[in-house]
């Protein structure tokens, strides 16, 4: 027991534990999710309203193949089978989408729909998606991680270190913070660094010249719902791992993910991953109780008898709601200037 | 028989008709101006050269060859290129980006074309990195010509290119026009800057309501009292 009353190292591995490790990760599957989000509305002209249920259906698609897996015992000692399976589950989530496209969307693309009248086809599709995982999978809440669950646990961070507070890091955040950087890399190397990324930027920057210059949009539709494919995946059998699944919880991703989006910059992908940290942040700094953090930092007379929670969990989303209205009062392009939506 | 030609060119918007019987042609080398009050179809009939508009009647011939039906894809890859009037660059994309762009259908190395372009406009190389939504009007402009030139096209066809500038500006997009010219391209532009662009075509079209009302060298255009009166101000 350190005997000094302020104890600043304890406060911060407590924080790091509870607050920012936390953080880090949600933020990087909320970044998973708003680069999906913008990649469709920068090509598509769009805002896919089905992001979060498709993120269901991706993580439903992980849940089966790992059931399989473990069921038949392939698996590998240590790693979740869930990330072994990750790539075939990517492969059905294209076609999925693939099929969506050319279902529903193509159609309001050939006929020059407004923007508008494709997002509230893309509300028809979020509940045909979430319809379906509900009715595979049931609506009931499930967790679908094994292996080892920790990198490093509480007690032997607490062994190594001798500190009173421990930081664990769980495998599911370890994962989601690694695979998420190498993903973000890999996608901004494609848009700035490959022939077929750049022809998606310049059929986003202008369809019309794109057309001239003889970038087939076919192709650069295509392209993008692979990569929607492999990030709404991703990012939903992280988020599932980290969190657990529940169809509910999935759907409700969708405002804290649009929020990202908007905060940092409609159209900007490095506006959607600031927005999603800023988004996640916001709610984990607000949320948290606290008493303990504050107990190590002031004198014994000072010490606070309630919790010191700003917000209650339970009204986390709300959080993303008023950032969204702050930032839309304030700055209406985002933190990366982003677009304003107008209905041309 | 010219390089380029459009003979006798009937078309409408929809039930609009706005081309009556309009003829238009352009030799390599030379530069042909489309000029004419708001409205007589000058731009209408640059979208039925390049396949953007269906002629209904009359026909494009393009080094010999009859292309009135083909795609405006198709026509690009035989050796027409566009520069259009208003958003005519990538502006998120950096020049060298733009020029990439341009030479998308290529398949074999573009980086000679690239430095014919950055030797015709030696600004674009400085400014290769910059995007070009940061480039002043007549930086932009060449961007344009620079992005339309990559597929190495024999006709270049430029709708309005001194539109919106400053008079400065038009001076210098139009010596950029004259370098694409002598450098054995045909080049077939619509202007509004009557006057001017008249002053430095070789060959000059005057379309009223869709219809050739005056045909010739521009200096004969320009020496033409009726034509003087009607488009040129006096």
């Amino acid at each position: 027991m350190v005997s000094e009353s302020v104890d600043i190292v304890n406060a911060f591995a407590l924080l790091t534990n509870f607050v920012i490790l936390p953080a880090i990760a949600y933020g990087s599957q909320l970044a998973l999710g708003a680069l999906a989000v913008t990649l469709v509305y920068s090509v598509l002209r769009f805002s896919n309203f089905a992001q979060g249920d498709s993120m269901a259906f991706g993580t439903m698609l992980v849940i089966l193949l790992s059931g399989y897996m473990i069921g038949r015992g392939w698996t590998i000692t240590g790693i979740p089978t869930a990330l072994i399976v990750i790539p075939v589950a990517i492969i059905g989530m294209a076609v999925y989408l693939l099929t969506m496209d050319r279902l529903i969307y193509r159609h309001y693309r050939k006929i020059k729909a407004k923007s508008i009248t494709i997002v509230m086809s893309s509300i028809g599709v979020m509940f045909i998606t979430g319809g379906i995982v509900r009715f595979v999978l049931g609506a009931s809440a499930q967790r679908f991680e094994d292996g080892e669950r920790f990198i490093f646990s509480v007690r032997e961070f607490k062994a190594f270190t001798g500190l009173e507070q421990g930081i664990a890091l769980k495998t599911s955040q370890f994962l989601t913070i690694t695979i998420a950087v190498l993903l973000v890399a890999f996608l901004f190397y494609f848009l700035q660094k490959t022939k077929t990324g750049k022809a998606m930027r310049a059929f986003s920057d202008n369809k019309e010249l794109a057309l001239l210059s003889g970038i087939n949009p076919d192709r650069v539709v295509q392209i993008t719902w692979l990569l929607v494919a492999g990030l709404t995946t991703i990012a939903g059998a992280l988020y599932g791992l980290d969190k657990g699944f529940a169809p509910q919880q999935y759907h409700l991703l969708l405002l804290p993910i649009f929020a990202s989006v908007i905060v940092g910059g409609i159209g900007s992908p490095i506006g959607a991953i600031a927005g999603a940290f800023l988004i996640a942040f916001s709610e984990a700094l607000l949320t948290y109780a606290y008493k303990k953090f504050l107990i190590y930092l002031l004198p014994l007379s000072m010490h606070p008898s309630s919790l010191v929670q700003l917000i209650g969990t339970e009204y986390k989303y709300a959080i993303s709601f008023v950032i969204l209205v702050i930032v839309l009062l304030i700055k209406p392009t985002g933190l990366f200037k982003g677009k304003v939506i107008v209905d041309e | 028989m010219a390089y380029l030609e459009g003979n006798s060119l009937v078309a409408a918007y929809g039930t609009v008709p706005i081309l009556h019987e309009c003829s238009v042609e352009v030799e390599k080398g030379e530069l042909a101006v489309i000029v004419g009050p708001n409205g007589a179809g000058k731009s209408t009939a640059m979208k039925v050269l390049l396949g953007m508009l269906e002629a209904s009647s009359g026909s494009v011939i393009f080094d010999g060859q009859d292309i009135t039906h083909l795609s405006t894809q198709e026509r690009i890859s035989l050796g027409l290129a566009f520069v259009p009037q208003t958003k005519n660059v990538f502006t998120s994309m950096t020049v060298q980006e733009n020029l990439e762009m341009g030479g998308f259908l290529r398949n074999d190395d573009i980086t000679h074309t690239i430095q014919e372009v950055y030797d015709l406009f030696p600004i674009l190389y400085e400014k290769r990195k910059q995007n070009a939504g940061e480039l002043s009007g007549g930086q932009r402009q060449q961007v344009a010509f620079g992005r339309a030139m990559m597929t190495r096209p024999t006709v270049m066809l430029l709708d309005e290119p001194t539109a919106g500038v400053s008079p400065i500006v038009m001076d210098e997009i139009f010596s950029n026009i004259l370098d694409l010219k002598n450098s054995g391209r045909a080049v077939l532009m619509v202007e509004q800057n009557a006057q001017q662009a008249l002053n430095i075509a070789d060959k000059g079209f005057v379309l009223v309501s869709g219809r050739n009302e005056h045909i010739g060298t521009g200096k004969e255009l320009i020496a033409n009292p009726e034509v003087r009166k009607k488009f040129l101000g006096g």
